[in-house]
């Protein structure tokens, strides 16, 4: 096998994802199979507006929950995927060259589609252990009548077992697609940044500082993990919003949930998105301190660009959120009594952001002492 | 003036040490174009690497003047190594994704040289400077890598196996712009190399087998890059 278990082992980031995607679905699908069967029990007004008001939150988390996390998973996906031809493009290049097949290479590359079954598995059980108590919350004040936990097997193939197959695919062919350049550029590096660079022509006369230059360069190189690090900080913004904003409107346990998802998701893109930048960068941030640049001018040059994005992504969140419970509470529980009029959280907002800038730095502060250590010997041996 | 005073230098741990520089001592002149000569594993590029402060000696010192650069923090090295030193190596290691200008400029923004482009006109690649490291040959990308070390106006240059990588009709004319440039700006050289015929450019010759010294001689006269053998 060209590709193996331990490089699969390593998307730690898609495995969280399509832990939580599968872990939120599940649980919301399955109370909302559940609660359907029981409609016919249902009788009094005020339990059919319940109903239908639970129905339609089972329907939109799981809508914008999964959808959100599905295509971040597949942008990790395809991500990794091009990141792992990209750092083994001389020995792909070599396969090649000895007559390998495009598809037969392409063909292993279906490990990666483990790392989704484990996490979908995980996702899938976790969400049956806390189910129960979920269910209960969910119809706590007892205007429904009592929901047992079905098993629902469609639901484990199609949440478990369909989204594996189909990331193993998808990764056999995106594979199979990324390796249709010719051997040559797989095996000389320059060749293809030379037909990459080409794209970023500028003025003639540019006055900017190396380290702006720079700056921008890495911003505009990878354009993905722009997304990733929006992405990490969109998470972290809303879902901690949410979390407090909708005491009102949900149980602790949901606000709980969403809380320790919007800080765990946070946490796997931002990481994985920073590791990219700094491992993309290595053998620049060593150039640049072999000539005498600072830790700090390093720092800032390769990671300081990203900083205003992860702003905008807090910012884009907070919108987000408050649009969503919005909709939620206008729409949703429109003809329920007793629901409060929703307001933007400022104080919610506050602690979300002071919380948010606290974790960015320390996190950054981590990378830069990463960045103190990468020497030159290292980079020379490679 | 450069001054080693016994340097050694060992890798690997207790069980299974191995010491690459053991007491090595030389002194260079300013303005000295110095060839270290040696085989793979000599010690010869660890030896370079620690003269210039980009690793660290288990004993010994080197004094650059009255400093002594061993004993100085990270930060300090740091700022050494932006006043003082200048690199070329083997492998260029150009920043792939900007143009020339701007690798060349990495160099300069260091020492404040507006006056960059004037070194790039010197390596012969004026008409280069929006063109990405890729899209040069082996040749041009090492004139580039000599352009953004001597942009940063060092006092001391060092070059580890600058023309390893390259064919003799390149490497000749690589080594004639380094050689015509420290004539021009006359700063210190310090050369790693395994290829004997270009010692007889240098001032110094030190030659180096199993991490000593085994010799070093001064050549009474200077051959051009066209001149010496290959």
């Amino acid at each position: 096998m060209l590709v193996g278990i331990k490089d699969a082992a390593r998307m730690t980031g898609i495995l969280i994802i399509s832990f939580c995607a599968v872990f939120v679905c599940t649980m919301f699908l399955n109370y909302h199979i559940d609660i359907t069967g029981i409609e016919n029990e249902i009788v009094s007004e005020q339990a059919i507006v319940f109903y239908h008001a639970q129905v339609s939150t089972a329907k939109v988390v799981c809508t914008v929950s999964g959808g959100c996390l599905l295509i971040t998973s597949v942008i990790m996906l395809l991500f990794y995927i091009k990141h792992y031809i990209d750092i083994h493009k001389k020995e792909l290049g070599i396969l090649k060259a000895l007559g390998y097949s495009n598809l037969k290479i392409a063909r292993s590359f279906w490990v990666f589609g483990s790392s989704i079954f484990l996490g979908t598995a995980l996702g899938f059980a976790g969400a049956f252990l806390i189910m129960p108590s979920f269910y209960k919350m969910q119809n706590k004040e007892r205007i429904l009548p009592d929901i047992s936990v079905h098993f629902h097997p469609v639901l484990f193939i199609s949440l478990v077992f369909l989204p594996a197959a189909v990331f193993a695919a998808l990764s056999v062919w995106y594979a199979f697609h990324q390796l249709k350049t010719p051997v040559m550029r797989l095996l000389k590096d320059t060749l293809q940044n030379c037909s990459k660079m080409k794209r970023h022509k500028e003025k003639k006369h540019n006055p900017r500082p190396f380290l702006d230059d720079l700056k921008r360069n890495t911003l505009r190189e990878k354009k993905v993990l722009v997304f990733f690090i929006l992405f990490a900080s969109f998470c972290f913004s809303s879902m901690t919003q949410m979390s407090f904003s909708m005491n009102d409107l949900a149980s602790v346990m949901m606000g709980a949930m969403i809380l320790l998802i919007g800080i765990v998701l946070a946490c796997t893109t931002l990481f994985l998105a920073i590791t990219a930048v700094v491992n993309g960068n290595k053998k620049t941030i060593a150039m640049m301190r072999v000539f005498g640049y600072s830790q700090k001018e390093c720092c800032n040059a390769i990671l300081g660009g990203y900083r205003k994005v992860s702003w905008l992504g807090f910012l884009i969140g907070s919108v987000y959120q408050y649009a969503l419970l919005r909709i939620m509470v206008d729409l949703v529980f429109r003809d329920m009594d007793g629901v409060p009029v929703y307001k933007f959280d400022f104080p919610a907002m506050l602690i979300s952001l002071a919380a948010f800038l606290l974790f960015y730095e320390i996190v950054m502060y981590a990378y830069s002492e990463k960045i103190k250590k990468i020497s030159v010997k290292e980079i020379m041996l490679e | 003036m450069i001054e080693v005073k016994g340097i050694t230098k060992s890798y690997g741990n207790k069980k299974s040490e191995f010491q690459v520089l053991k007491g090595i001592s030389l002194t260079i002149e300013d303005g000295d174009f110095a060839v270290i000569l040696g085989a793979s594993g000599s010690g010869k590029s660890t030896f370079l690497n620690i003269i210039s402060g980009l690793e660290r000696p288990d004993g010994g010192k080197v004094m650059y003047d009255e400093t002594d650069i061993t004993t100085l923090s990270d930060k300090d090295l740091t700022e050494f190594r932006k006043a003082t030193i200048g690199f070329i190596f083997q492998q260029y290691y150009l920043l792939p994704n900007m143009n020339i200008d701007k690798n060349v400029k990495m160099g300069a923004d260091l020492a404040g040289n507006k006056n960059y482009r004037a070194v790039i006109q010197a390596v012969g690649l004026e008409e280069k400077l929006h063109k990405y490291p890729g899209e040069l040959s082996g040749g041009e990308q090492q004139r580039v890598s000599v352009a953004r070390a001597l942009a940063k106006q060092p006092k001391v240059l060092f070059l580890d196996e600058p023309t390893g990588a390259l064919d003799e009709q390149t490497g000749r004319q690589v080594l004639d712009y380094i050689c015509r440039l420290q004539k021009e700006y006359g700063f210190t050289m310090l050369m790693v190399t395994h290829n004997i015929n270009i010692a007889e450019m240098a001032n110094t010759v030190i030659k180096m087998n199993s991490g000593n010294i085994s010799e070093v001689y001064t050549n009474e006269t200077q051959k051009t890059a066209y001149e010496i053998g290959w």
